[in-house]
């Protein structure tokens, strides 16, 4: 029997496969990787009723057109994302995320881009026949680790479905309210002190720019210049996701998922955890603006936001 | 030992072991990384999901679901750490191909340095290295202490795309670029051997930290006949 996969007749902008990500690697120079929104991630997981670890396809902007070969599936999306399925007669049907579809041999997905985000996510009934690496799907593309030999997506390849076939499942939609709120929450980076009180007052005063320099290892902001009247330069030291680094420039970067794991530029902060899925959301032409919690502030933030995920996931059921 | 703990975001500890670098202090670091490591590896600790040596800190990031600040400092603050006499550090040696179109700063290195090239690979040639960490990009060591004649600052305008095995130097420091990327180290040379082997799942590094490493010069034609 013939198996089943995607072919993929347009691969979009960064096709990669990801899940929770990959850990007890930053000691060798390897990121975590994993989906940006990891909220996202499982929702699109849990909207078939797959194992919540399982891979998915992460696509960013302008996301891949995929023909489904040799098989049925059930599949859906997530995120905030303009798609259409193709039938196989032709005909076109609006795609609506946070919602389970069949699609049957021949039928096609084409998502065409994210809207007020930059991450989707696709997940297949069963998820995808790939090996695991250090014990994540996730493709690492920096380091070229994970499936397809740790590269991004491109045209003709193929993604093979661990278990195709459909399940008889309850149609179910969520309503997913997408956070437009543009403050970022941040606790004190190990060298706050290194930046004037000029500095500090335009952190948490001024707007920022999300430029277009923004990829899955970070963001580069643009605002005013932020002086720093100690250093520019730390002896290098490992990085975490959400820190935000200051180099000479005055200009800050956030890491993300894919980051370098050590680095030399002073941090004046880190975003915490409750609002890394939205920070890696961020659209380049956005403004941002950061706002100073406590230790304890995050950790119950992060509570809260870790129940409101599980509040949408008991959705799906 | 620690001078200092602190936090580095809501996910990970910051140990601070001071500001000098030398190998007593990264050697202090590397001994919490290895006991650390252990009771890791024997699931005595939870929710810790990375370590981060580097010259002179020690970033423990953790699962916030799992645990917390306050419990991860509580077992820092608690751990009796002995030296590991018998450790697995190892003396690696590397070689390099110094031709000109692998050394892609050592003419401009001969102005800045006011000595010719000879001089300078012989100074780098000369000496064992010490791994201080690994990281940045998959595998790159970051190697001391350079002689002093050849110490110089990193490139004004970094490269975008530095090959893959390139060897650099800046300020003390020595390092191999493990992938095409980014950079903007002094570059004396190239090596073929391979530093970063991800189909070696337990040791994909070549170089760890604790390593000591030193490097041997080949020709080019034992270059391109390399073979692993």
């Amino acid at each position: 029997m013939s198996k089943t996969y995607f072919e993929i007749l347009r691969a979009g902008v960064n096709t990669t496969i990801q899940d929770k990500g990959r850990n007890h690697l930053y000691h060798v120079g390897i990121a975590v990787s994993g989906a940006i929104d990891q909220r996202n991630y499982l929702l699109s997981n849990k909207l078939i009723e797959n194992q919540l670890n399982e891979a998915v396809i992460e696509f960013a902007h302008q996301g891949p057109l995929l023909k489904l070969k040799n098989g049925q599936i059930n599949f859906a999306i997530s995120g905030d994302i303009f798609f259409k399925i193709i039938r196989k007669n032709l005909e076109v049907e609006d795609g609506e995320c946070y919602k389970s579809y069949i699609l049957d041999e021949e039928d096609q997905i084409d998502i065409i881009s994210t809207k007020k985000s930059t991450y989707g996510y696709l997940a297949v009934n069963g998820g995808f026949d790939i090996e695991k690496t250090w014990g994540s799907y996730s493709i690492n593309t920096k380091a070229n680790i994970g499936p397809n030999n740790g590269k991004k997506y491109s045209l003709k390849n193929k993604i093979f479905i661990k278990k195709p076939g459909i399940k008889n499942l309850n149609i179910k939609k969520i309503n997913y309210n997408y956070s437009t709120d543009n403050v970022i929450r941040i606790i004190r980076g190990t060298n706050f002190n290194y930046f004037s009180k000029d500095a500090i007052d335009k952190f948490f005063n001024k707007d920022f720019l999300i430029t277009n320099l923004v990829d899955r290892m970070g963001i580069r902001l643009k605002g005013p210049k932020l002086e720093n009247i100690v250093s520019t330069n730390i002896k290098s030291e490992g990085l975490v996701r959400g820190v935000i680094q200051v180099p000479a420039d005055g200009n800050p970067i956030i890491m993300l998922s894919d980051h370098g794991t050590i680095g030399g530029y002073p941090k004046i902060g880190v975003v915490i955890s409750a609002d890394l899925d939205r920070v890696g959301q961020l659209t380049p032409g956005s403004i941002i603006n950061f706002k100073e919690v406590s230790l304890e502030e995050a950790q119950n933030i992060f509570k809260a936001y870790t129940d409101e995920t599980n509040i949408y996931l008991n959705e799906c059921n | 030992m620690i001078k200092n703990i602190s936090n580095l975001g809501d996910t990970a500890v910051y140990c601070d072991f001071g500001s000098e670098v030398n190998e007593m202090i990264n050697a202090n670091v590397i001994d919490y990384f290895n006991h650390l490591s252990k009771l890791i590896k024997e699931k005595k600790v939870e929710g810790i999901t990375n370590l981060t040596p580097s010259y002179n800190k020690l970033i423990i990031s953790f699962d916030l679901t799992i645990t917390n600040y306050k419990k991860i400092k509580n077992l820092i603050e608690g751990l009796i750490i002995h030296r590991d006499i018998k450790n697995n550090n190892q003396k690696i040696k590397i070689p390099v191909c110094c031709d000109d179109e692998y050394g892609l700063d050592l003419l401009r290195l001969t102005e800045k340095l006011n000595i010719n090239k000879d001089q300078i690979l012989e100074s780098y040639f000369d000496k064992e290295y010490f791994c201080y960490m690994t990281g940045f990009i998959a595998g790159m060591p970051f190697l001391g202490n350079l002689n002093e004649n050849i110490r110089c600052d990193r490139l004004e305008t970094p490269r975008v795309k530095m090959p893959k095995g390139s060897v650099g130097i800046t300020e003390q420091f020595a390092n191999i670029y493990t992938f095409e990327s980014p950079g903007g180290w002094n570059i004396i040379g190239n090596t073929p051997k391979k530093i970063f082997d991800d189909k070696n799942l337990n040791q994909p590094a070549l170089v760890n930290p604790g390593d000591k490493v030193s490097f041997y010069q080949i020709t080019k034609e034992e270059y391109l006949k390399w073979n692993e």
